[in-house]
């Protein structure tokens, strides 16, 4: 019996010192994690940051969006607002107001627009804005915008103090991004 | 001095959950056990009645974290109901977004191609994995062992690299779609995935080393919290739970969906219904959940992602459906009504948390505190998912 006990403790005995092998091992392997403020991760290519608007092929200024309001449509938690005039025609208003739709399907006063406008006139995006706080990144809006109009960004350190710093204007990220590109491309064969 | 503490104690906010009063035989203290706040999340709340070291009754107090998931399905459309899935259980969110989007699709009769079953069956086993990592580190942290949970997140860590690469998200994924996947694997994926397995086929033998062998959790596990298959049927328990009793089932072998009926792989069972074998079929799933990544990944067939021809409005014929996945803890349901319109006529989610958790007040009666401890841990409880 106390054979069998003694047998008992120096198995244990053995199983403790097993496993301080293996954290003793661990110690001189390398590091893994990244370490932020002076390394950034690199696997952002895929990533779901907040959507962003694509600029048209011809015109990096003017955002390739047809104004179709799908996305506004299918958000689950509605919070994408997009306003918009017709050139020769009063902007339509109120109509970016999200609270209001609460029923896709039901067409209030303020969805009227819906019914596109004929052809000829031109539509102009006047603001896009994205509530990001409200946002789950679900992609529905990604996946159903006809003529891939709108992308997730690889903003993946972006933080705010405010709830204001989360309602992003996207129009206006497209254009100082355009910006930024064409004042980076005189630079560029300077420096080459 | 007996009748003064009953007293004392009857009509009471910590006593009110408990059923009719034992006769009083001495002290008894009232313990509130676990952190209750609503800025945390995960956390669970057990009221318990001790005597001495032992427990007399144990209550789990529940609904913190309600979210009102359901009713929220009343009120979205069939699509945008998505999102809220990879939200009730965080830690195995793949497998609430299958059960939702199989459900629709057996109530609209959509077809998914192969290729897309294929990507759920990898990307939802890595889940899987991912998921009892998350339990291993957490369940050893209960217990007292800080090390393993690192161990864990850096084998975690892989694995959500892994799936942000085709569901850009890390945690709260929403990746299934009506007839499909959100988005298509690269070979990319499919030769990081291989590494992983290959790698974490070399980890598990140190996690055994480490953690499994060791004397100190087995004298925490062992002969602790017997759970009798009766006693797991009575309460409905699935998962791991129900298996560590004994009872071979699993929704991917007892109902096949998919294409698990094409894969080989086993079901892990326990003998003795405690904790250990709670534990020790959750470590043989991990190995099994590589054999079927392993199978996927080699049968992946080539296609469309998602199905071709689909409509842009969803709306299901009227009727009603049930779906059962098989998920990290146990059997996930999905009811859901249609009246025919734009939105559920009413949604109802079956997880197996709820029925898991309602085992502990029976299992931890008359056990000490610190084993109490020990077997809520080994019941892999995600409370979102239990509150809903």
């Amino acid at each position: 019996m106390s054979m069998k006990r003694l047998f008992q403790n120096i198995k244990g005995l053995w199983s403790l010192l097993v496993g301080l092998k293996v954290t003793g091992g661990e110690l001189i392997k390398p590091w893994l994690t990244v370490h932020y403020p002076r390394q950034e991760v690199e696997n952002l290519s895929s990533y779901r940051g907040h959507i962003e608007l694509v600029p048209a092929t011809d015109d990096p200024l003017t955002p390739r969006c047809i104004m179709c309001w799908k996305c506004v449509e299918i958000c689950p938690s509605r919070c994408i607002s997009l306003r918009m005039h017709a050139t020769g025609e009063a902007g339509v208003a109120a109509a970016d107001d999200p609270g209001l739709l609460l029923a896709p399907e039901v067409k209030s006063p303020y969805s009227a627009h819906l019914a596109p406008p004929p052809d000829k006139i031109e539509r102009i995006l006047d603001s896009y804005r994205l509530n990001y706080s409200l946002c789950s990144l679900c992609g529905l809006c990604v996946q159903i915008c006809p003529v891939d109009a709108i992308r997730f960004s690889r903003n993946a350190y972006l933080v705010g103090t405010t709830r204001q710093s989360f309602e992003l204007d996207l129009l206006a990220r497209l254009k100082s991004q355009a910006a930024s590109a064409r004042g980076a491309a005189p630079t560029q064969p300077q420096g080459a | 001095m007996s009748q003064d503490v009953n007293s004392r104690l009857t009509g009471d906010f910590y006593t009110a959950p408990f059923g009719p009063r034992l006769e009083p035989d001495g002290d008894t203290l009232v313990l509130n056990m676990g952190p209750q706040h609503p800025a945390t999340h995960g956390v669970l709340r057990v009221v318990v009645e001790l005597d001495g070291e032992y427990i007399r009754r144990a209550e789990p107090v529940l609904g913190y974290i309600h979210r009102m998931h359901e009713k929220m399905g009343e009120v979205k459309t069939w699509v945008q109901y998505l999102p809220n899935m990879g939200r009730v259980d965080y830690l195995h969110a793949l497998a609430w977004n299958w059960a939702y989007v199989g459900a629709v699709e057996k109530l609209m009769g959509i077809e998914v191609p192969p290729r897309a079953e294929y990507i759920r069956v990898i990307t939802c086993e890595l889940n899987r994995i991912n998921s009892h990592l998350l339990w291993w580190g957490a369940y050893l942290l209960d217990l007292g062992a800080f090390t393993p949970i690192l161990y864990a997140f850096a084998d975690r860590e892989h694995i959500m690299d892994i799936l942000q690469m085709v569901t850009g998200s890390r945690l709260t994924y929403c990746y299934y779609r009506f007839g499909g996947v959100s988005g298509d694997v690269n070979d990319e994926f499919i030769r990081r995935t291989r590494e992983f397995v290959a790698d974490f086929k070399k980890r598990l033998p140190m996690y055994r080393a480490l953690v499994t062998d060791n004397i100190i959790l087995r004298g925490r596990c062992e002969d602790i919290g017997v759970l009798t298959p009766e006693m797991a049927r009575r309460y409905g328990a699935t998962g791991p739970v129900l298996r560590g009793s004994g009872v071979a089932y699993d929704v991917r072998r007892a109902e096949p969906y998919s294409i698990y009926d094409r894969l080989d792989f086993d079901i892990p069972t326990g003998r003795k219904g405690d904790v250990m074998d709670r534990y020790e079929v959750r470590m043989a799933e991990l190995d099994q959940c590589l054999r079927i990544v392993e199978q996927a990944l080699d049968a992946l067939p080539t296609g469309a992602h998602i199905h071709p021809d689909l409509p842009e409005r969803f709306i299901p014929p009227k009727g009603e459906v049930y779906y059962a996945v098989e998920g990290a803890r146990g059997k996930i349901g999905v009811y859901l009504l249609s009246d025919g319109g734009p939105k559920p006529y009413r949604v109802k989610l079956r997880s197996p948390g709820f029925s898991n958790l309602s085992l502990f007040a029976e299992l931890a009666q008359g056990t000490l505190l610190a084993d109490a401890v020990s077997i809520l841990g080994s019941l892999d409880l995600v409370i979102p998912e239990i509150d809903r």
